[in-house]
């Protein structure tokens, strides 16, 4: 069985974003990058599936700048096989990303394709479904568990106020929740022979795909934020305010 | 043109979202129709046909639709699609399955978790945690989108649409619906709920979290929350974890517990009118969102809190 990762570059998740000052878009020139935690999930599984001998070959895959490869080395060093970066300038969006990651797997023909449920930057969530959509595969998104049995992966999905199993016929389309694993530390010396991997390039025009972005950002802005609160001295203050100042039954 | 909202239920009830969602259609000032997919579902579509607005319910009835897959629902809504100028629901575990799959079938993008609308292709949505608010604008003639249903009023009830049977697609048949676990509870639901207590990390143990928070919640007829740092430490089921990565809540009040109040979490709850938080260190930054603050060893106070209330 070949699984594809898809990684995406956003942000670092300890990084607190700025907006530029005309307020066109957000500030990340010089902004430490990283993997998407969700998608270090969906390799951590792939390399899983790989080590209990379920899968044969795991291939990252990336889309943007020349700047992708990072990630793709990130990937490398966890224990992928083989990195891909399908090269574009476009701003991406989920309907583009699953535009390019459908040409990616007609020419890769993985079984199983991984994704994180959703990337920290635009919480969107919707390329893996998407995918899953114009392919024409069975999807499990927001995976928190995940097993191979013959033609099937079997997922447990969490949803609103519980989870869900289903058992989609191979190939599928799965999106990672950050449960579904503890993705492994990445080691030094992997990460200096990761360096020295090879990273198959593809321009995105090549792929003949339209990733032309549908959604246009007019402006972006501080959200409101709540009036200063105040602090109480102590447990029958506090109940005094709610009741008299909120008018809450207590 | 007109207007489709997606309902989504449990096989008994109408997730009460709906009211919000339709409130939400009304912008477009189109004809609302509402599309029900179900097994043996008349009585949600009677549900539906209830709240004043909708004009027409759209009514899909089949075995396979008892446990409704993206697969399908996603077929079932490009089949009735093209009289349809905008396609919503209200932002859930469900719709965030099955939305993005029918707007890439119908090739245009979607718009996720719709804080507000400001003209009939121009929305306003959160990103990174919900520390930037971005206003977007959409070029596609059909519009999809998902929305955040606590910024939205609830619809009335007192309507009498028309409920009109629509055939499903055939089965997708290569996912199967294997089994399904639901939180028994006799808290109130908390997506819904109107209190909210909620449990950090600081609570230390599963049962330290069940001893200080459960009396309070019972008390209060409130719903238990948890940040994400306590339910990877195992004190609390992932199905209550509130922020960026859970569920998103807007109670009347919010108390949080032994919460530190990072950006992943409080992008879940700073919509909610009061916020109450306790505390023991007096620098942590859910204090910021925090309408009144009690700087206090949490179970001492806890329960004191309890006590206190009749």
């Amino acid at each position: 069985m070949k699984i594809l990762v898809a990684v995406k570059r956003v942000v670092d998740y300890n990084i607190k974003v700025r907006i530029k000052p005309d307020g066109s878009d957000v500030d990340i020139d010089g902004v430490k990058m990283s993997v998407n935690p969700f998608d270090e999930n969906a390799i951590e599984e792939a390399l899983r599936l790989k080590e209990q001998g379920k899968a044969t070959e795991v291939v990252a895959v990336s889309l943007g700048t020349a700047a992708n490869q990072d990630v793709l080395r990130h990937a490398l060093a966890m224990g992928v096989d083989r990195a891909i970066l399908v090269e574009t300038d476009t701003k991406l969006q989920a309907l583009g990303v699953a535009k390019l990651l459908k040409a990616v797997v007609e020419r890769e023909q993985p079984d199983l394709i991984i994704l994180g449920k959703q990337a920290i930057d635009d919480d969107a969530g919707q390329a893996g479904q998407m995918l899953a959509a114009l392919l024409d595969y069975p999807q499990g998104t927001f995976i928190s568990a995940l097993s191979i049995e013959g033609n099937e992966a079997v997922v447990t999905r969490e949803v609103d106020g519980g989870t869900e199993q289903l058992a989609l016929s191979l190939p599928a389309v799965i999106t990672a929740d950050l449960r579904l694993n503890e993705p492994r530390f990445v080691k030094l010396p992997n990460l200096m022979m990761a360096r020295k991997k090879p990273i198959e390039t593809i321009s995105a025009s090549e792929l003949g795909v339209d990733a032309a972005p549908r959604l246009k950002l007019l402006q972006a802005s501080e959200p409101p934020v709540r009036k200063p609160g105040i602090k109480v001295g102590s447990v029958a203050e506090l109940l005094s305010k709610l009741r008299t100042h909120e008018g809450i039954q207590l | 043109m007109k207007t489709l909202i997606l309902a989504e239920h449990d096989g008994q009830q109408l997730s009460p979202a709906l009211r919000q969602a339709v409130t939400a259609a009304k912008f477009w000032n189109a004809p609302i129709h509402v599309l029900v997919a179900g097994n043996a579902s008349n009585a949600i579509a009677q549900q539906a046909a209830a709240i004043a607005g909708v004009e027409c319910v759209l009514h899909a009835d089949a075995v396979y639709l008892a446990h409704p897959l993206a697969e399908d629902v996603s077929k079932l809504i490009v089949s009735i699609a093209s009289e349809y100028q905008v396609i919503l629901a209200a932002h859930s575990s469900f719709s965030r399955n099955i939305l993005p799959r029918a707007a890439a079938l119908l090739d245009v993008a979607m718009i996720s978790d719709v804080l507000e609308i400001k003209a009939d292709n121009t929305y306003v949505r959160a990103v990174y945690a919900g520390n930037i608010h971005t206003t977007i604008q959409s070029v596609d003639a059909v519009q999809v989108l998902s929305i955040h249903s606590s910024n939205f009023a609830a619809a009335a009830l007192g309507g009498n649409a028309e409920v009109v049977a629509v055939a499903a697609p055939a089965a997708f048949g290569k996912t199967r619906w294997v089994a399904e676990t639901r939180v028994q509870s006799d808290r109130p639901a908390l997506s819904s709920a109107k209190v909210v207590v909620s449990g950090g990390r600081s609570l230390g143990s599963a049962e330290k979290f069940d001893q200080v928070l459960t009396p309070l919640a019972a008390k209060l007829g409130a719903a238990l929350g948890a940040t994400r740092a306590a339910v990877d430490a195992g004190y609390a089921p992932n199905e209550i974890q509130v922020g960026q990565t859970g569920v998103a809540v807007a109670p009347e009040l919010y108390i949080a517990i032994g919460v530190s109040g990072a950006v992943q979490h409080t992008a879940g709850m700073k919509d909610s009118r009061i916020v109450v938080a306790i505390n023991q260190d007096p620098d942590a930054p859910i204090f910021q969102v925090a309408d009144y603050g009690l700087v206090a060893d949490l179970f001492e106070a806890v329960p004191a809190l309890t006590s206190a209330i009749q």
